[in-house]
Formats: structure tokens, C-alpha cells, sequence
């Protein structure tokens, strides 16, 4: 069975985000860049399926400028065999994002694919669930547990309430969520290994999809800043605070 | 042209979160319908009918619809919503779930976690964990939402007498089946929607220890959150996980027992209208947005809180 993993490049998490001071964006100029946590966790269940012997070969697809090849190289020494880089420009949105990935996904057929739930730049939440509709398949997102049956994922689903489990038939889509598992560090003689792994770059133009803008990006501010209070000595204190001059007891 | 509110509830009860989303569609224009999608779920369709502002309510009842699943909400709604000029649903792990897969249905864009209407095409939305606000303009024909629900008070549950029109087509995709479903049972508050929440860390130390968190808010009458830390070490269970990837919460009260005050874990509780911080670490970040910073052992602190309640 093979598994297709699609991996975005954002900041990375420790850094501070800053906000462009013409409100045009937030300002990514010389920001360290990273494979999004989210993503990495995709990859770590997919290199898990085929160590238990479950998937045959994972392959991992990014889209983006030349950039982004350094992600696919990450996921790549995490034990995936192949990527595909898929050029564009810019970062495209999710819908047009979801649309160049159902084309890899006609080319390649993969029995499983798994994504992050979402990206911790846009914080969309949209890609897995509109490849899933575009593909015709099911989706298990916010997994926290996925297990092949038969001809079906299980997949555990971390909801509001509290765990949901479906069975979908395969192929499907998979979105991880944060207990899903823990990744692996990359070793050095994985990451040397990684750099011959074969990597292929193909052009949206190619795929003949065409990019088209959903949402217009009009001004991007920082948030209200929360005002820090004051330190109360004592638990009596606080309880005479919460009571007297907040009023919230 | 008419806005689309996809109503959120478990087959009896209409959930306060569908309020909060009619609110946001009033912002945007009057003439609002919602639907009822799930099984045996007519006393539902009812309360809808009876929320302020509504006019009209879509009741699809069947088998198929009872425990949301996406393949097969996600067409009856793209269908139905073909002739409205928006569709919302709350920003909850069910919204999440379905508007994306109504979106590609119907070939358009979607914005989520909306926190602010500006006019019937713009809305604010809090990008990079909240770290930065954007302001959108969808350029989609049919504008989809999914919205904040802390960001906007609720609609009236009373006042409104819409009429309710069945829906016969069915959509049962056979791509997947509900299989089981562990939810936590508690006789306490909500928490997305409890006026006060109390929240432990890993400061906490361990599952049993967060008794003293519970018995704190009992006297409260407060919900039970905790940060992603206690979460990931197995102290409590996934739904009580407040933060950017787990529940936005805004009550008027949040207590932070033990938690440090990570990004993540402000993003989801840093719109509360006072916030409480107990911690030994008197370096802990999360007394840079705490109105109140109390710098002790919580094993001290809490229960003596407790008794002087």
C-alpha cells in the first residue's frame, strides 16, 4: 500500500512572529523556516505503517518555490522514500492547494494520505477536508489513532466532546492532530541519505491546474496587546481582588 | 439573498454555539434560515424555530445525518447552499470537520475561525496562533464562515416562529461509518461556554492531583480545562485541552493553575475578562497577561483558595 504524505514549510514554531509595519503581512525576511508540526507528525505515522510492514512505499509531496525542496528533504530523512515538489510562486490557498494535490493524487493512487490538520501560519483547517471532497474519499480528521483493517482505516478523532472513531473505506484521507504520535529525530546518517533520495519537480502549469484567488489579503495587524496586572501576595488578597475590584465572585 | 446557519447539536438539543453563529450572520444581513441536519432530531429543528431572527429552518432527518459525518453533511449542504449568498457554522471540531469538504464541493474559498464582521464580503480572522489579526475579503460568490464562537454573544434562544421545511434528498456517501464514540460525561459547565474556568498545567504533576483543580471549581461552579503539557502527559483527556489547537475559551473568570503560559496555550484563553495566575515559577509568562498573579505552591494555594470561597 502506498502512502502519500503532502507537508507544508512555515516558520518555525519558537519563532516570534512579526508584523510587517506597512499592515501588509507578517514579515518572514530572514525567518528560520520549518517543516510545519503538524506535518511532521504525518510523516512520522507514515514511516510508522511501512515499519510495521503495512505500507509499501511513502511518498512526500510539498508545493511552493524551490524552497520548500528543503522540507521534503526533512520528511525524506524522517524515512520517506520519494518526494514531488510542485512549483509555484507563491503559497497558494488551501482550495487551489487541495486541487494540485488530487492531481498527484490521480497519478500516483494512493491508498492512504495523510496531512496535518492544519498549518500553524494560516491556521486554515481546510486542505485535507477539501482534497477529501475534490478525491471522492472519506476523511479521518484530528487523528489521534489510525489503524489498517481489511479495507478500511480506523481513525480516532480527537473532537469536541471527546473521541469519535469511523471507519473509512481506502483509499482516504487522514488529518493528524497533535497525539497522533511522537516524531523522531532525523539521524545524520539518515539526513546524508536523504540527499540522494529521488526528488521530483513538476510546475502547477504542468498539472494544468489553474491558481485561482479565493480571498483577498487586506491588512494584517498585531493583536490587542493584554495588559499585564499586578502580583497579589496572598490567596486572601486575591479573594479580596476577585470580590471587590474585579467583581467576578 | 438569504444566509445559512448549519445548526450544531447532538439530535435532542440545539447547542448555544449555533446562537453564537446566528449572532455573526446578523452582522452581515437579516434574512437568516438555519438547518437541522441529523437523526431523529425534530425537537431540534423546533428549537430552531424558535431562535430570534430565524425565518426559516431546513430539517434533513435521517440515519445517514446522525453522527455528522462529513461525506455525508457536506453534499446536502452544498446543495442547499447553492442559493444563499453566505453559510456559516460554529467554529467547533464538527465545523471544522464539514465546511472545508462544502467549500471544494462548491468550488469556494472558506475562512475560518472568524472573529469579526466588517461588512457581507470582510471578516478579521487571528492568524499564526492568534499572534497576528488578518482582515479578508472573500471574493467567492457564496461567502463560507466558520466563526469564533467566543467572538460574538449569543442570538435570543426565544422570540423567533420560523417555519420548517423537510428536506427528502438523501446523501449517504458509503464512504464512512460511525464506529464509537467515548465522550466525557461531567455535571459541570460547558467548557467553551462557563462563565468561569479553572485550568491546571503540568505544574499539577499528575492526574490525581488535578482533585484539587475540580474541587476549586466545584465551588465555583466552573468548567475544567487544562494546557496541552498536562494533556500530552496524560493527566486528562483531549477534550478539556484549552489552546490554540483545542478550545478557545473567553469566560469572565479563567484561574491558571500551574501552567506556564506557552503561545499555544494563550492564544485559547487570552480574551477572558480576568485572568488568574498561580504558579511557583515567578518568571512563568503567564503572569505577563495575568490581571492577578498569585506566586505560590498551587499544593498551598488552591485548597486554601477553596476554603475561603
Amino acid at each position: 500500500m502506498k502512502v502519500l504524505v503532502a507537508v507544508k514549510r512555515v516558520l518555525d514554531h519558537n519563532v516570534k512572529v512579526r508584523v510587517k509595519s506597512d499592515h501588509s503581512d507578517v514579515d518572514l525576511t530572514n525567518i528560520k523556516m520549518a517543516l510545519n508540526p503538524f506535518c511532521e507528525i504525518a510523516v512520522e505515522e507514515a514511516v510508522r505503517l511501512k515499519e510495521a510492514g503495512i505500507a509499501t512505499e511513502v511518498v512526500v509531496m510539498s508545493i511552493g518555490p524551490k524552497a520548500v525542496q528543503e522540507q521534503i528533504r526533512t520528511a525524506l530523512a524522517l524515512g520517506a522514500d520519494r518526494g514531488i515538489q510542485i512549483e509555484t510562486d507563491t503559497m497558494p490557498e488551501s482550495l487551489s492547494v487541495a486541487k494540485l494535490i488530487a492531481k498527484v493524487v490521480e497519478d500516483e493512487r494512493p491508498s492512504l494520505i495523510i496531512l496535518g490538520k492544519q498549518a500553524i501560519d494560516s491556521d486554515n483547517n481546510q486542505t485535507g477536508q477539501m482534497l477529501a471532497a475534490l478525491t471522492g474519499m472519506g476523511q479521518g480528521t484530528f487523528a489521534s489513532d489510525v489503524e489498517i483493517q481489511d479495507n478500511e482505516a480506523l481513525v480516532t478523532r480527537e473532537v469536541d466532546g471527546g473521541l469519535q472513531t469511523v471507519a473509512l473505506r481506502l483509499p482516504a484521507i487522514v488529518t493528524s492532530d497533535l497525539r497522533l504520535n511522537e516524531p523522531r529525530y532525523a539521524s545524520l546518517p539518515n539526513i546524508m541519505k536523504a540527499k540522494k533520495k529521488p526528488l521530483d519537480v513538476k510546475s502547477a502549469a504542468e498539472l494544468g491546474i489553474e491558481l485561482r484567488a479565493h480571498t483577498e489579503l487586506l491588512k494584517v495587524e498585531p493583536p490587542a496587546e493584554r495588559q499585564g496586572g499586578i502580583k497579589v501576595a496572598s490567596v486572601e488578597e486575591l479573594v479580596d481582588k476577585l470580590k471587590n475590584e474585579a467583581k467576578v465572585i | 439573498m438569504a444566509i445559512l446557519i448549519i445548526a450544531e447539536h447532538d439530535n435532542s438539543t440545539l447547542k448555544p454555539a449555533t446562537l453564537h453563529a446566528v449572532s455573526a450572520a446578523a452582522l452581515i444581513g437579516d434574512d437568516l434560515e438555519i438547518l437541522v441536519a441529523g437523526e431523529s432530531c425534530q425537537s431540534v429543528a423546533e428549537q430552531a424555530s424558535k431562535v430570534a431572527g430565524i425565518s426559516k429552518v431546513y430539517l434533513a432527518d435521517d440515519t445517514a445525518y446522525g453522527h455528522q459525518l462529513a461525506e455525508n453533511v457536506a453534499p446536502l449542504v452544498a446543495e442547499l447552499g447553492k442559493n444563499f449568498s453566505h453559510i456559516l457554522a460554529p467554529s467547533t471540531t464538527t465545523g471544522k470537520n464539514l465546511m472545508p469538504r462544502v467549500a471544494a464541493l462548491l468550488d469556494v474559498g472558506l475562512q475560518s475561525d472568524v472573529i469579526a464582521v466588517e461588512g457581507a464580503d470582510t471578516f478579521k480572522r487571528p492568524i499564526y496562533a492568534g499572534n497576528a489579526i488578518a482582515t479578508v475579503r472573500s471574493l467567492d460568490e457564496i461567502k463560507l464562515l466558520t466563526v469564533r464562537t467566543t467572538a460574538f454573544d449569543a442570538a435570543a434562544a426565544e422570540g423567533g416562529s420560523a417555519s420548517t421545511e423537510t428536506l427528502t434528498e438523501l446523501y449517504d456517501s458509503g464512504l464512512s461509518r460511525f464506529i464509537s464514540e467515548e465522550v466525557a460525561k461531567s455535571d459541570r459547565p460547558e467548557l467553551t461556554s462557563a462563565p468561569v474556568v479553572v485550568s491546571g498545567g503540568r505544574g499539577m504533576g499528575n492526574g490525581e492531583n488535578f482533585a484539587l483543580i475540580e474541587r476549586l471549581a466545584d465551588k465555583l461552579g466552573a468548567a475544567v480545562g487544562a494546557s496541552r503539557a498536562a494533556v500530552d502527559a496524560g493527566f486528562v483527556p483531549n477534550d478539556m485541552q484549552v489552546g490554540q489547537t483545542g478550545k478557545i475559551v473567553a469566560p469572565d473568570l479563567y484561574i491558571a493553575v500551574g501552567i506556564s503560559g506557552a503561545i499555544q496555550h494563550l492564544a485559547g484563553m487570552k480574551d477572558s475578562k480576568v485572568i488568574v495566575a498561580i504558579n511557583k515559577d515567578e518568571e512563568a509568562p503567564i503572569f505577563q497577561v495575568a490581571d492577578y498573579g498569585l506566586v505560590a505552591d498551587l499544593f498551598e494555594a488552591v485548597p486554601a483558595l477553596e476554603s475561603k470561597l
